[in-house]
Parts: C-alpha cells; sequence; structure tokens
C-alpha cells in the first residue's frame, strides 16, 4: 500500500510540502516515545503518534520511515514542519485519536510484527 | 449536605515515584464526601496536573483544598523558577520539559490547558525566580456536572 | 468488551489488580503521553501504552479508566505493580506490539474514545 492511498483513505491532511506520497508502506508504528520509535520502528513504517517535539523528524530519517501520523489535530510548530520537509518526512494530520488510526491502519492490512 | 473540609498536602520536586499522590488522596476525600464522580474526575485532574508540574519544574511546593457546598477550591503553590509568560505556558503544547521528562510520559504542553479546561475559574500567578501558584476553583452548585465542562466531550 | 475477552485476543497475562474478568471496558485509549490520556480518554475506557513507571497507574486512577495493557512484552517494576495491586487497577501484558495490540482490538469491535466536536470526523 503506497502513501497517498492512506492519506485518501483516513482522510489525512498532509502538513509538508514537497514530499514522496508514492512510497511504499510496509508496516505501522504507534508511539509517543521517541527512543522507542529509534529502537523498535522499521523503514518503511508509517508512524502514528501525538509526540509534535522537533526529534520526530530526526527519529524519522534516522530510520527512514515512510511518514508520520499526527492525531487529534495536533499542530507542530512551524520549525519541525520546516524541518520534515528539508528531510522529505511527510506529517500528516487527523482529528481521529491513535487508537481509531491504527484500527483504520491495520484494517487496510498494515502491521508491526 | 457537604460540611466545610479542607487540609494540606506538602510536594516534593523531582519525587516521581510519589508524584501524583496528593491528588490520589484528593480525590480519596472527595469520594468520602460523596460528591458527583464528574466533579471528582475534573477535580483530580487538575489536581494532578498542577502537582505533576510541581514534581517536573520546582523544588517543592504546597497542595491546600478547601471544600465547601459551594465549590471546591485547590491552591498548589511551589517554590522553583516560576513561569515568564503565563498566556504562553497556556498554550496548548507550548512545553519547555527536558527529554527525560517527555520519555516519562510528560512534556506535551496539555497540561495548563487541561486545567483550564475542568475548572471554573483558574488564577495562575507567578515570578521568575520564586515560584508559581495556581488556584482554582470548581462549582458545585448550578451545573451538576458541570455541562460546559464535561470531560467526557469536548476533547 | 470483557478484561477476559481482551485477555485471550491479545494473549496477555493479569500482571495484578483483580479476580474480576468479567469487567467491561468501553472504548479504548492509546498513548504514552499521560496529559494527553488525562485530557481525551473517558471514564471506564482501557489504556494501551509502552509506559511501565508509577504515573500510569495514578493517570489511571485519576481518570477512572478501567485497565491498562502494557505492549512489547515490557514489564512494571514491582512499585508499579503494587500501586496498581492498591488502587484496585487491573493490568494485562502483551508481547504484541501496541500497533498489532490496538489493531487487533479494533478489528474485534473495540473503538477509541469518541471525539464529539461537531466539526471533526464523524466516526
Ligand atoms: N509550576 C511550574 N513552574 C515552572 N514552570 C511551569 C510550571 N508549570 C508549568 N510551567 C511551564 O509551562 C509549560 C506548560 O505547562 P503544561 O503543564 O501545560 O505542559 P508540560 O508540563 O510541558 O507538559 P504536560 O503537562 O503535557 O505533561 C511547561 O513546559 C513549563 O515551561
Ligand atoms: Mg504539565
Amino acid at each position: 500500500m503506497i502513501l497517498s492511498e492512506i492519506a485518501d483513505n483516513l482522510s489525512l491532511e498532509i502538513k509538508t510540502e514537497g514530499v514522496d506520497l508514492g512510497r511504499e508502506v510496509t508496516g505501522g508504528y504507534v508511539s509517543d516515545l521517541i527512543s522507542d520509535v529509534i529502537g523498535n520502528a522499521h523503514e518503511g513504517f508509517i508512524w502514528v503518534t501525538f509526540q509534535v517535539h522537533l526529534n520526530i523528524v530526526a527519529a524519522a530519517s534516522l530510520k527512514n520511515l515512510a511518514g508520520i501520523i499526527l492525531v487529534r489535530n495536533r499542530i507542530p510548530d512551524e520549525e519541525t514542519l520546516k524541518r520534515a520537509s528539508e528531510e522529505k518526512i511527510p506529517i500528516m494530520v487527523t482529528p481521529l485519536p491513535a487508537f481509531e488510526v491504527v484500527g483504520r491502519l491495520y484494517d487496510l492490512g498494515l502491521r508491526c510484527q | 449536605m457537604i460540611s466545610n473540609t479542607e487540609g494540606t498536602f506538602f510536594l516534593t520536586g523531582k519525587d516521581f515515584v510519589n508524584a501524583g499522590k496528593a491528588s490520589s488522596r484528593l480525590k480519596k476525600v472527595l469520594e468520602n464526601l460523596g460528591l458527583p464522580p464528574g466533579i471528582i474526575r475534573r477535580a483530580s485532574i487538575a489536581a494532578f496536573e498542577a502537582e505533576m508540574n510541581t514534581s517536573i519544574y520546582a523544588v517543592a511546593g504546597i497542595m491546600h483544598y478547601y471544600i465547601t457546598p459551594e465549590t471546591i477550591r485547590v491552591e498548589i503553590k511551589d517554590m522553583g523558577p516560576g513561569i515568564e509568560d503565563i498566556a504562553l505556558a497556556l498554550t496548548e503544547g507550548y512545553s519547555t520539559a527536558p527529554d527525560y521528562i517527555r520519555e516519562m510520559g510528560f512534556g506535551s504542553g496539555m497540561g495548563l490547558p487541561n486545567i483550564k479546561k475542568n475548572t471554573d475559574s483558574l488564577t495562575i500567578t507567578s515570578a521568575v525566580g520564586e515560584g508559581t501558584t495556581l488556584d482554582f476553583v470548581i462549582n458545585l452548585t448550578g451545573t451538576s456536572e458541570g455541562a460546559e465542562h464535561d470531560t467526557e466531550r469536548n476533547c | 468488551m470483557t478484561l477476559h475477552e481482551i485477555t485471550s485476543m491479545l494473549g496477555a497475562v493479569l500482571l495484578s489488580g483483580t479476580d474480576d474478568l468479567d469487567i467491561i471496558v468501553e472504548q479504548a485509549y492509546c498513548a504514552d503521553l499521560m496529559s494527553d490520556v488525562l485530557y481525551c480518554s473517558v471514564s471506564n475506557s482501557l489504556l494501551i501504552t509502552h509506559l511501565t513507571n508509577a504515573q500510569v497507574i495514578r493517570t489511571a486512577h485519576i481518570a477512572d479508566l478501567k485497565a491498562v495493557v502494557f505492549c512489547e512484552d515490557k514489564k512494571p517494576d514491582a512499585v508499579t505493580i503494587n500501586l496498581a495491586e492498591k488502587k484496585g487497577i487491573p493490568l494485562l501484558l502483551t508481547g504484541l506490539s501496541m500497533f498489532d495490540a490496538c489493531g487487533l482490538l479494533y478489528e474485534k469491535g473495540l473503538r477509541g474514545c469518541l471525539i464529539l466536536k461537531t466539526n471533526d470526523l464523524e466516526y
């Protein structure tokens, strides 16, 4: 499944410009702890979180994640969005809480293990 | 009829095993008074967020509660760095918490907004380098469970 | 959904808190930031988290949550378990990732704490 299909399916609002939405998503991860994501998420995963600290971009970039979904309409600051655009990390926003987002991604066939 | 009840808890900074204990005890007090669950939940959440802030940012503090038939009033006063810009601190998402606090499950910048959401009045006074005092009130009359504060609905 | 059903779906073990697995949880909330839980979760719901410190139990107690699920076989220490015991909060431990645990529970019909703001998505 590619990122743009997921974005359409969940009506995600794309917050970053010039990012690759044609990328294949290989799995999903949900966590608000940056160290946990660095330790356990895998390349190509989509990351669901309420965390907006600037370090989310560095973590996603380090692990070569496919993108970040921010839940509950969480708004990252300008600096985070700018860095995400530079690092080509798609950031998408939804009003849904994490449990609902994960449920829908799971329905679409994404897994973590 | 609720009789006037008051009490004080001492709060210690950076003691993360016990942080939250005072709010837990306050919750017990409110339960013993037989207040409605929605009111108890709102007061406990507000007290807990304030107590966590004292624990994270300050050296020590005091929580004082005063309950009458009309209101629950809680004052949390700390000795700590103080807040320079209170309006900014009240903004959703604003946080100066360090990395290790974020890894402990705090520092999302939702604490003060949550206190505001759950209380009928909130006053914050602060002096940089001295400390911060939060004073909040929850009304027990009029709105029975606090309609516009229904924590179950307005997130 | 009962705790009993949740336990068997997640292949979880019960660490503390109750003999009564017929307790019903109405909704679920998945998060590692406790102020987010306190802001948005509703009473009687299930918390699913990575964190295992005492603050998780305090948060569950303050917000009237029904039970807590720890993921990825991250077992809380004795202090946390004792506190949960004292507060009567059932703790479950599963080897599943938080993503798969939430996905499975969703698939079986559990839903996230409701957002009822008019401009939000319906669900
Ligand atoms: N008692 C205090 N003393 C000094 N600074 C404080 C105090 N309480 C809050 N602040 C400041 O206000 C900011 C916002 O506080 P708030 O409780 O809303 O969020 P947080 O504590 O950063 O994160 P969260 O509450 O979501 O875990 C804090 O990051 C801190 O800078
Ligand atoms: Mg706080």
